[in-house]
């Protein structure tokens, strides 16, 4: 099991986690990722760990961007979570956003699942200057992955036993593109009939989201507009420090937190909300089948979510990191018969 | 960050939205008499578009599709009723035919006379991709580079969030609308996004123009650029750039991910926005969902020599098309705008008072509010509270 520490929020949270998991059967392998250095051989070392191992969980990688963008030899860093995603084809990110039941929201009931094309679209990174002063971006579309992107959310709708799948597009204006990517949902919908598949565009689908989100079960998207909706949804069930995501491609697994924030500026202060990081080692955990294990732990987080003064800063509360962590290893210690046989 | 009072008061009611102080940012050359148009004219100047005949203005109108020929019959009802000057040329697109006279002729009529007011014309995924989206074609041909929305909460309107007050400025011509795409290998499709210096150093312009304009002090821009590194690179140091030169207003930047989580759950910290048009699409229906709706909000897509208006999401509405439930506000309060840019400020404002008034304090509020109001009922509406307390229906 690879661990990223990189110099972040994430950083004091991954050790957090790796202190809980004392009695449960998995050994970190921590690579560091310096975000700042400009060589690529930190993340291919991390690249590396993680085919040796076969699933991670990981921090975000902070982007250096250039805004120098002409200055002669385009010296252009790639991001390194891209790069990350795409070389391991981490094809399908899957975000489950859920209301909890102790965190006010202005919408409830909200169970949207949301699975986002992980490694084309927008995110090619392809672009280029012809014409000083006129920048072209190419946004991918092909057949094989957008069925295969369209395969996965009908099986996971039906694994789950969710009864229908949205496609979420912008086909009126990129017919080629997007309308690729609709036909290939509708061949894939064929196949399912158990399952009711419709599509929406994207500007209507976000203000409907914002208005009437319970109407919305599985959704399925390209890479642009998945990072978009996945955000409104995470902002909708209470804020990036609540959500899990799970890449997932043909070989790996990553787990992140849902929204990817480096959370620069609540680094290091005690503040930052543990329940997404922990909630992501648990999606882990369920993966590596270890489903006792994953449970236990997410029962701890729940208890503790519903008691308002252990929320932290982003829900409202005053809370500091370590008292939850606190609160959830209690409510762990206090529930499972494991703890007390191994 | 503008703060507001919980109730707006009555004034604010009364003052049109625009302050009576657009002028400045966009001419408009009604006729054609003015040939070779002086593309060196400076903003500074300030001239009214000349009225043809008599003191009225001729405005083409475009129905579109869905509610829109609904809709726009309600507006040119209340302005006939309230005696605007205005009259209106109306041109028909048929969005099921697939060769592009119908929208050539309503650009040479848009070109005519300078201002239109239009509802969406319907863009079939069925059609062949190379019929091209027909509200795009409209926008690129007449170079309507600014696509303006002013998002308010309105005190009758129940939302979860309150006190909201966004001006969102999207660039309307560039970025990922260029419809140029090609399929090279099979199964292969590539899209250009294209951003430009030019068109982005121009954007950018007008938004921190119309901010300080309207007294406004922060603007925001709202990109990608950890992923789209040379594209939306280039548009954020083109604001940065325009920045500079407006001390006076702060300049702040945020990918747009976070951008919309922000705007769910904490709208009230945003003042003006300004980015590329696909987050333009996404952030301002965000926007649009947070105080209302799509039958609430009122856009405008602004050149250097044309202008036109029409309901800020675009929304073509065909499930409710026909029947009587359509929220007219949008439209309505579009055509106050279009008002407002032809100068005719005093009808601007008393139709938009009395959209407000039936809105905010007689409760007639439509379906897709919460309402239980037909469209017509609210017309109507209008166009009484116009009658009781309009002294120029009386003046005329």
């Amino acid at each position: 099991m690879t661990a990223r520490c990189v110099r972040s929020l994430s950083g004091s949270l991954q050790l957090l986690l790796r202190n809980r998991f004392c009695c449960v059967p998995v050994d970190f392998e921590v690579v560091n990722v310096d975000s700042t250095s400009a060589s690529e051989d930190d993340i291919n070392n991390a690249i590396m760990a993680i085919r040796r191992n076969g699933v991670a969980l990981k921090g975000n990688c902070e982007k250096i961007c250039q805004w120098r963008y002409n200055d002669g030899n385009q010296n252009i860093s790639k991001s390194r979570n891209n790069l990350l995603r795409t070389t391991l084809d981490l094809y399908a990110n899957v975000m489950h956003c859920q209301s909890l039941p102790g965190v006010r929201t202005r919408h409830r009931n909200i169970d949207i699942m949301i699975i986002r094309e992980n490694t084309e679209g927008e995110y090619s990174s392809l672009e280029h200057e012809n014409v000083p002063g006129v920048v072209e971006c190419l946004k991918i579309i092909t057949r094989t992955k957008s069925l295969r992107i369209a395969d996965y959310a009908f099986k996971t709708a039906r694994e789950r036993g969710r009864t229908r799948v949205t496609a979420v597009h912008k086909a009126n204006i990129m017919k080629l593109g997007d309308g690729l990517f609709l036909e290939c949902c509708k061949e894939v919908a064929s196949g399912y009939p158990e399952i009711t598949f419709d599509s929406m565009i994207v500007d209507n689908t976000t203000m409907q989201l914002v208005s009437r989100p319970q109407q919305f079960d599985v959704m399925v998207m390209p890479n642009l507009y998945g990072n978009v909706v996945s955000n409104v949804c995470a902002g909708l069930v209470g804020g990036p420090g609540l959500v899990p995501g799970a890449n997932y491609g043909e070989d790996y697994a990553v787990f992140e937190t849902g929204t990817r924030n480096t959370g620069k500026s609540i680094a290091n202060s005690n503040i930052a909300n543990p329940t997404a990081m922990l909630l992501a080692s648990c999606l882990l955990l369920d993966h590596l089948k270890l489903h006792a294990y994953a449970n236990m732990i997410r029962r701890g987080i729940l208890s503790t979510v519903t008691e308002t003064r252990l929320h932290t800063a982003d829900l409202g509360g005053q809370g500091s990191t370590s008292e939850v962590v606190q609160s959830i290893m209690k409510a762990v210690e206090s529930t499972g018969p494991r703890t007390l046989s191994t | 960050m503008a703060a507001h009072s919980a109730v707006l008061s009555a004034s604010k009611i009364i003052n049109p939205f625009w302050g009576g102080r657009l002028g400045n940012t966009v001419k408009v050359f009604g006729t054609t008499l003015t040939s070779h148009r002086n593309k060196t004219l400076l903003t500074g100047e300030n001239i009214p578009p000349p009225a043809k005949y008599g003191g009225r203005h001729t405005v083409t109108l475009i129905p579109g599709d869905g509610i829109g020929p609904e809709l726009l019959n309600h507006v040119r009802e209340v302005f006939r009723f309230s005696c605007v000057p205005v009259d209106f040329e109306v041109v028909h697109v048929n969005s099921a035919l697939e060769t592009e006279d119908d929208i050539n002729n309503a650009i040479t009529a848009i070109r005519r006379n300078g201002v239109a007011l239009k509802g969406n014309i319907e863009t079939k995924h069925t059609m062949a991709p190379s019929v091209k989206s027909r509200n795009n074609l409209l926008r690129t041909s007449l170079d309507l580079y600014a696509n303006v929305m002013h998002c308010q909460s309105l005190p009758g309107v129940q939302t979860r969030h309150k006190n909201i007050d966004i001006m969102i400025i999207r660039e309307n011509t560039e970025g990922e609308y260029s419809s140029l795409e090609h399929e090279s290998v099979s199964g292969v499709v590539e899209s250009l996004k294209i951003i430009t210096r030019n068109n982005s150093l121009r954007i950018a312009d007008y938004a921190f123009r119309l901010a300080r304009e309207k007294g406004r002090r922060r603007v925001t821009a709202v990109h990608k650029a950890n992923i789209m590194k040379l594209g939306d690179g280039l548009f954020l140091q083109c604001c940065r750039e325009v920045a500079s030169g407006y001390p006076d207003i702060t300049f702040d930047s945020m990918i747009v991910d976070n951008t919309t989580m922000q705007l769910v759950s904490k709208p009230q910290q945003f003042d003006v926005m300004v980015m590329p048009n696909l987050y333009g699409n996404v952030v301002s229906n965000v926007c649009a969902g947070l105080v209302g709706g799509p039958g609430l909000v009122p856009g405008a897509n602004y050149g250097r020599d044309y202008a036109v208006f029409e309901t800020a999401t675009r929304n073509t509405g065909k499930s409710i098309a026909d029947r009587n439930i359509a929220n007219p506000t949008a439209m309505l309060l579009a055509g106050c705008m279009m008002l407002d840019h032809l100068k005719l400020y005093d009808h601007a404002s008393s139709i938009r008072n009395a959209v407000l008034t039936t809105m905010n304090e007689n409760r007639l509020q439509t379906a897709d509010i919460g309402g239980q109001g037909t469209t017509s009922e609210v017309v109507q509406s209008v166009m009484r509270i116009i009658q009781s307390k309009g002294q120029l229906t009386a003046d005329l």
